[in-house]
């Protein structure tokens, strides 16, 4: 078996809907106080994972355990020390704020004064004291997201869960989210999120694991995965849409690895600068050519050929 | 105790719901059977009792009401079932985020089974004031009308939670409103004796809870009750109730743990 200190263990974990196999047998652990991400595209089985995680969704095959705990025998005890982010909100719309966060707590047999008291708490944690009192269906797309994430906090837990947290957020409320995972991070809670959101993952986690196709494609911390599936630098060049196709094999020996995408040709090389005279000494003129860093969308594209967001 | 704590919070969720509407729900059931009583039993039972003297020796207001009460829990149930349980399971979504508690699936179709329960008392009582008020039932015994006709309620409450839990939209429910609830609404007992029916329908009638409900409610309330019929006509809708009860637990857990 794992490390004492992992909360979770998966061992060829498996999740089968009939003849559909969402989870294939993948291994993976999370140690306490760490923030995990399952970084892949919509249908890669990470929900399909997280609900077997959550307890509420039996596992088909394999081998998992949450705080050490099998979720087919110990499904409320595990519960009762999570918290879960679902991927779409499960607000009541026709409760308030605040009454949303108090009924939750009586799930988990608060009292509630007790629950009062953390929803208070809660709402001030989340920045929606001044809403207390307002109908659900009043609060914006980023409020209903922080006060769902109130509500997965309302039983104090070890572990949180969260399945694609910031989807369909604004920029502005996305970073609102990412401070306040941040902070309760820094207090010792374990985070497990899923994502196809690059920037998302490289903020928040200490480690990911790529998905793919039902399996694990990698491993690692995002510099880590960087470092090993892709270059320093990667110079991005955009031609004249006709001009693409012809350039089959002209650039192949400048760069470690070459990507042509619909859009626009990916250079992988250590240095973006030496690349882009490269091309230009042989008398290419693409419209636009940017060097940036590598970054885990990089890795993905490696990994499995495609786009994380198409 | 931790079971029982689960299905407690189910029932007060409901309970905090209801507290948005009671004045109107309560109202309802207080005012539906007074126009019920007051236009068929007096307005028709006049008819009634000039033209026949009564049904089974008895008027058609004594007849008639304690019938009423059972049918009216069989409405309750059946409504109470079908949408908001619905909306539960997807409209809300409320289902997933209470399973992600410790609360679990036994706990939710127990503390939904008691909510209906409560809901059906609260018509069942409203309605017995209102016959009584009439004076109709004035015996002790008249007083078990009302857990008579919840247990009428009952046996529709868990076929149709079943049911609910087949649906991925609520085109389903008018069909059991129309092919079912109507009906035996209709044709049951409540507004005239089943041996009126052909043949057939009678067996039907009987094959069905309301009618072996209608029939322990009204015995009650008429004073007529006998120990061995009250048994069979308690114990047809207590097995509806038990079957429902069985087939929900399958298939919800199929529904919302997948």
């Amino acid at each position: 078996m794992g490390d004492s200190n992992s909360l979770i263990l998966a061992r060829q974990l498996t999740k089968k809907f009939g003849d559909l196999t969402a989870v294939d047998g993948i291994d993976f652990e999370v140690a306490k106080g760490e923030a995990f991400g399952f970084l892949g595209p919509n249908g890669a089985g990470k929900t399909s994972t997280m609900r077997m995680i959550g307890g509420v969704s039996p596992v088909t095959s394999g081998l998992l355990t949450i705080f050490g705990l099998d979720p087919a025998i110990s499904g409320p005890k595990i519960r009762a020390r999570l918290g879960v982010v679902p991927q779409a909100d499960t607000l009541d719309l026709e409760l308030t704020v605040r009454e949303n966060l108090i009924i939750y707590s009586r799930y988990f047999d608060l009292s509630w004064r007790e629950g009062a008291r953390r929803a208070d708490e809660l709402l001030e944690f989340v920045q929606l004291n001044e809403r207390a009192k307002d109908k659900v269906d009043e609060l914006s797309g980023g409020m209903k997201r922080r006060l769902t994430i109130a509500r997965a906090l309302i039983n104090s837990p070890e572990l949180l869960l969260l399945d694609e947290p910031t989807t369909g957020l604004d920029p502005q409320a996305r970073h609102l989210v990412w401070d306040r995972l941040y902070r309760l991070k820094q207090r010792g809670v374990t985070l497990v999120l899923t994502t196809h959101y690059m920037d998302e993952a490289e903020q928040l986690c200490d480690r990911l694991v790529v998905m793919d196709k039902a399996r694990i494609a990698a491993e690692g911390s995002p510099r880590e995965l960087i470092d090993r599936y892709s270059t320093r630098e990667v110079l991005e060049l955009r031609f004249p849409i006709d001009e693409q196709p012809a350039l089959d094999g002209k650039l192949s020996d400048i760069a470690e690895r070459v990507e042509v995408l619909p859009d626009r040709v990916l250079l992988y090389t250590g240095d973006g600068d030496e690349a882009i005279a490269a091309v230009h000494r042989r008398g290419l003129r693409p419209e636009t050519a940017l060097v940036r860093r590598s970054t885990l969308e990089d890795v993905f594209l490696r990994l499995t050929g495609r786009s994380l967001v198409d | 105790m931790a079971l029982m704590a689960g299905t407690r919070h189910v029932i007060e969720y409901n309970a905090l719901i209801y507290r948005r509407i009671w004045r109107g729900s309560i109202a309802v059931s207080f005012f539906t059977p007074l126009f019920f009583l007051a236009a068929m039993g007096i307005g028709l039972g006049g008819l009634v009792n000039r033209a026949s003297g009564g049904v089974n020796g008895v008027p058609y207001l004594d007849f008639l009401a304690p019938g009423l009460i059972a049918a009216a829990c069989m409405q309750t149930a059946a409504i109470e079932a079908m949408y908001p349980i619905l909306a539960k399971i997807m409209w809300d979504k409320t289902y997933d985020a209470v399973l992600a508690t410790p609360v679990t699936i036994p706990d939710v179709i127990r503390g939904e089974i008691v909510w209906i329960t409560i809901r059906m008392f609260i018509v069942a009582t409203m309605f017995w004031i209102v016959m009584y008020a009439f004076g109709i039932g004035h015996s002790a015994e008249a007083l078990l009308a009302i857990p008579a006709s919840i247990i009428t309620g009952l046996a529709f409450a868990t076929p149709i939670m079943a049911f609910t839990a087949t649906r991925r939209n609520d085109s389903g429910f008018a069909a059991i409103n129309r092919f079912v609830i109507i009906p035996l609404y209709l044709l049951g007992g409540t507004f005239f004796p089943i041996a009126k029916l052909p043949l057939a329908l009678q067996v039907l009638a009987w094959a069905t809870p309301l009618s072996h409900g209608v029939a322990l409610t009204r015995s009650l309330v008429l004073g007529n009750v006998t120990a061995p019929e009250a048994a069979l006509h308690a114990l047809v809708p207590l097995a509806y109730f038990a079957g429902g009860l069985l087939i929900v637990r399958a298939l919800l857990i199929k529904r919302l743990a997948k």
